[in-house]
C-alpha cells in the first residue's frame, strides 16, 4: 500500500518535472535544452527514481548505506582519530575526564562499564568470535579493528523494539527515535554485536565539547552509531570516513557503480557473524 | 468483601507496618534512581538486564505455578483442591504486581512506558508479553473475586466465570512461554537460543510456584482457623516433585547438547556459570548451590517417607524454592549476557541500592497477598462457622 502510494507520487512529480521540462524547453525553443535536461538527471532511469521532493544537490543518499573498512588501513592513530571524531561529533560522554566541578557540582563516579560506545577498537578474536584460530596470520593478531553498528538488513534490534523507537530507514540505516525510546533495552539485548549503548546517566557532565549541532541525548535511553545520518543530510561523509585517512569508504551497496561495490568486487571482505543471517552492512577487506 | 482486610489482630498490623516499612524505604532509594537514572545499579553495557528484570522472570513462573490448582481442580474435578485453588489465583495476582512493577523499575523512562500502547509493535515479544501478563492478571483478578464472593454468599459462582477460568490455563502457560520467548529468540546469545528454554521456565515454574504454595497453606493453617487440608499439600507436593525432576532433566538435555556438540558459544555461557570464565567466577558457588538444593530437593519429594513428613516439607519447599529462585534468576540472565557477544567477560554483581528496591517490590506483593489471602481464609471461615 505503501509503496504504491509513493509509485503514484512519484509518478506525478515525474509528470510534473516533465512539465516543468517541457515548458522550459518551449521557452528556450531548442532541443539541446531537453537533451541536457536529460542528461542532469541522470538519463531515463533517475527520472523515474526522484524522490517526492527534490532533494538539495548536496544530499547523499543510497538505497541501501554500506560501509567498508580496509583492515590494512587501520593504524593506533587512525582509531584514535575516527573514535575522537565519532564522539566529538555525536556529544558522547568520555567517562575517563573528570566532570567541570564548578558546573557539574556533586556529580557521582561514572561507572566504566557503563559506558557508551558508538565506534570503538577490538582485536580480531572478539570482532570474529567464531573465527577465532590458534594459526592466524600475525598480523591480524595485533590489528586494531573498528567495530560499530552493522545497519543489518534484517536487524534483531528493529524486531525486538516494543515502540518502534528503532526502526529502519528506507535508505538501509537503523536510526533511533530518542524520544520515543523506553530504555527497556530489549533491543541491547538482541544484538548480536554489541553495538548499543543505554544512557545510565545524564552525559553532560562528561561531554568535553559539546556539539549544538546534534542532540544530547537524556538519560535513560539507548543509543548507537547512526551512519550520520545528520551529516549526510548535509552533503558531508561520516565523521569517521572523514576522519580515517581512505581506511573506512560509505556508500550505496544496490548501486553496482558505487565505490564500495568497487572495493568489494576487487577485495576479500568479510562481515561480522554472517552465520546468524542478519546481514550486516559493514565489510572488513582482509 | 474488602472491609474484611481492615479488621485484623495485632500481629496482622505489625506485619502490614513492617512491609509498609520495608516499601517506604525502598521507594525513597528508587525515587533517587528515577532522578539520577539506572547508574545506581550493578549492570552495565554488557549485562543490561539484572536483578530487576532476573526476578520479574522468576515471578512470572510463580504467577503461571497457580495452574496447577486451576487445571486438577476445574478440569478434573479433583476435589481437594477446593479449598485452596482461590489461594493459587490470589498468588497469581500479587506476583504479576510484582512482575509489572520490577518492569516498571527496570525501565529508563518509565514515564514514556504506554509507548507499547500508543505504537503497539506485534514483532516485539515484549508486547506480546505485556498482552498476555495483563490478561492473566485481570482474568486472575476478576475469577478469584468473584469465586469468593459467590462462596461467601454460599451461592454459585456466576455461570460467566466458567470460560473465563478456562481461559485462565492457556494463559498461565502463555505468560511464561512469551516470557521464555523474550530470550530464545535472540540470535547472537547462545546460552538462551534453544528451543527448550520455554519448556524448562515451565517446568522450573511449576515446582517453585506450587513449592510456594505449601508454605503459604502451612502459614495460613498457623495464623487463620482456615485449614487447607493435608490431603491438598501432599497433592501438591507431588507436584513440586514432577516439575523439579522435569527442570533439571531439562537442564540435563540442554548440558548434553552443549557440550557434546562443543560448539563454544554456547559452551562458554555453562562453563562461565559453574566452572568460571577466564578467572571470573561470581556465580560459581550459587549455581553449585542451586543444583545441590534441586538435587536434595528431588531427593525428599520422591522418597514416600520424606515427602509425607510435615515437619520437613516446608523445609524441602525452602530449598526448592531457593534453588529455583537461583537457577532462574541469577543464572539465567546473568548466564545469558557473560560472556557478551564479543567474548568479553563482564561480571554482574547487583548493588545494595537495587537489591533493597527489589525487597520494595516484593513487600509490595507481600502486601497484597497477605490481604488477598485474609480475605480468602476469612471468608472460608464464615462458611464453616
Amino acid at each position: 500500500m505503501k509503496n504504491k502510494r509513493e509509485n503514484f507520487l512519484s509518478k506525478s512529480s515525474r509528470r510534473g518535472f516533465l512539465k516543468a521540462a517541457g515548458i522550459s524547453a518551449v521557452a528556450i525553443g531548442a532541443a539541446p535544452a531537453i537533451k541536457a535536461v536529460s542528461i542532469a538527471s541522470g538519463g531515463g532511469d533517475a527520472v523515474s527514481s526522484l524522490p517526492l521532493t527534490t532533494p538539495k544537490a548536496e544530499v547523499l543518499t543510497a538505497k541501501r548505506w554500506g560501509m567498508v573498512i580496509d583492515t590494512s588501513k587501520i593504524t593506533e592513530e587512525v582509531v584514535e582519530s575516527v573514535v575522537a571524531a565519532c564522539r566529538n561529533s555525536h556529544n558522547i560522554p568520555n567517562f575517563d575526564i573528570q566532570p567541570d566541578e564548578k558546573k557539574y557540582p556533586n556529580t557521582r563516579p561514572a561507572k566504566k562499564m557503563q559506558e557508551i560506545k558508538w565506534i570503538w577498537e577490538e582485536h580480531y578474536h572478539n570482532a570474529f568470535p567464531e573465527m577465532e584460530d590458534e594459526f592466524l596470520a600475525d598480523k591480524f593478531k595485533s590489528l586494531p579493528f573498528l567495530v560499530t553498528c552493522n545497519h543489518c538488513k534484517n536487524a534483531p534490534c528493529v524486531q525486538a523494539c516494543p515502540t518502534k523507537a528503532t526502526f529502519k530507514r528506507e535508505d538501509g540505516i537503523v536510526i533511533m527515535d530518542f524520544h520515543r525510546c523506553i530504555g527497556c533495552r530489549f533491543c541491547m539485548a538482541a544484538c548480536p554485536y554489541g553495538s548499543r549503548s543505554f544512557n545510565f546517566r545524564d552525559a553532560r557532565p562528561f561531554i568535553e565539547k559539546i556539539n549544538p549541532e546534534f542532540p544530547i541525548r537524556s538519560k535513560g535511553v539507548v543509543e548507537k552509531c547512526n551512519l550520520c545520518a545528520e551529516r549526510l543530510e548535509r552533503g558531508l561523509q561520516p565523521a569517521c570516513v572523514e576522519a580515517s585517512e581512505g581506511a573506512i569508504v560509505v556508500g550505496d551497496l544496490e548501486d553496482p557503480e558505487s565505490e564500495v561495490r568497487a572495493l568489494l568486487k576487487e577485495n576479500y571482505a568479510i562481515r561480522r557473524k554472517q552465520e546468524l543471517g542478519t546481514e550486516p552492512s559493514v565489510y572488513y577487506i582482509m | 468483601m474488602l472491609e474484611i482486610a481492615i479488621k485484623g489482630s495485632k500481629k496482622y498490623w505489625i506485619w502490614l507496618g513492617a512491609l509498609l516499612t520495608v516499601m517506604a524505604v525502598a521507594f525513597a532509594l528508587y525515587i533517587d534512581q528515577f532522578m539520577n537514572g539506572l547508574m545506581i545499579t550493578g549492570m552495565s553495557r554488557d549485562v543490561s538486564w539484572g536483578f530487576y528484570i532476573a526476578n520479574f522472570t522468576f515471578l512470572v513462573g510463580v504467577a503461571a505455578g497457580g495452574v496447577m490448582v486451576v487445571i486438577p481442580y476445574y478440569l478434573h474435578d479433583y476435589e481437594r483442591f477446593h479449598r485452596i485453588t482461590i489461594l493459587g489465583e490470589f498468588l497469581a495476582v500479587a506476583s504479576l504486581i510484582m512482575c509489572l512493577m520490577f518492569i516498571v523499575a527496570d525501565l529508563g523512562q518509565p514515564i514514556r512506558m504506554l509507548n507499547v500502547l500508543l505504537y503497539p509493535t506485534p514483532n516485539s515479544m515484549l508486547f506480546w508479553d505485556m498482552c498476555v501478563l495483563n490478561g492473566y492478571l485481570f482474568l486472575n483478578i476478576v475469577i478469584g473475586w468473584k469465586v469468593l464472593e459467590a462462596e461467601r454468599n454460599q451461592v454459585k459462582p456466576p455461570a460467566w466465570t466458567k470460560p473465563l477460568i478456562y481461559l485462565s490455563i492457556p494463559f498461565a502457560i502463555g505468560i511464561h512461554t512469551v516470557t521464555a520467548y523474550l530470550y530464545c529468540g535472540l540470535p547472537g546469545r547462545g546460552f538462551w537460543l534453544t528451543a527448550i528454554l520455554a519448556p524448562r521456565f515451565l517446568a522450573s515454574a511449576f515446582a517453585a510456584g506450587p513449592s510456594f504454595l505449601i508454605l503459604l497453606c502451612y502459614i495460613v493453617r498457623k495464623f487463620t482457623k482456615f485449614d487447607p487440608g493435608w490431603e491438598a499439600i501432599q497433592t501438591l507436593s507431588k507436584i513440586v516433585c514432577y516439575a523439579l525432576i522435569a527442570n533439571v532433566f531439562f537442564f540435563f538435555c540442554e548440558v548434553f547438547v552443549v557440550f557434546y556438540s562443543k560448539i563454544p558459544g554456547h559452551m562458554a555461557h555453562i562453563k562461565y556459570l559453574f566452572f568460571g570464565l577466564h578467572g571470573h567466577g561470581a556465580l560459581v558457588p550459587w549455581m553449585w548451590t542451586s543444583m545441590t538444593l534441586m538435587f536434595i530437593g528431588i531427593a525428599l519429594l520422591v522418597v514416600p517417607a520424606f515427602r509425607n513428613n510435615e515437619t520437613l516439607l516446608p523445609f524441602t519447599c525452602i530449598m526448592i524454592f531457593i534453588g529455583t529462585w537461583i537457577d532462574k534468576s541469577l543464572g539465567m540472565i546473568s548466564g545469558g549476557f557473560v560472556p557478551n557477544p564479543l567474548h568479553h567477560v563482564t561480571e554482574y554483581i547487583p548493588t545494595v541500592q537495587e537489591i533493597v528496591i527489589s525487597l520494595g517490590v516484593l513487600a509490595t506483593g507481600f502486601l497484597i497477598l497477605t490481604v488477598l489471602f485474609k480475605l480468602a481464609a476469612t471468608v472460608k471461615e464464615e462458611v464453616r462457622g
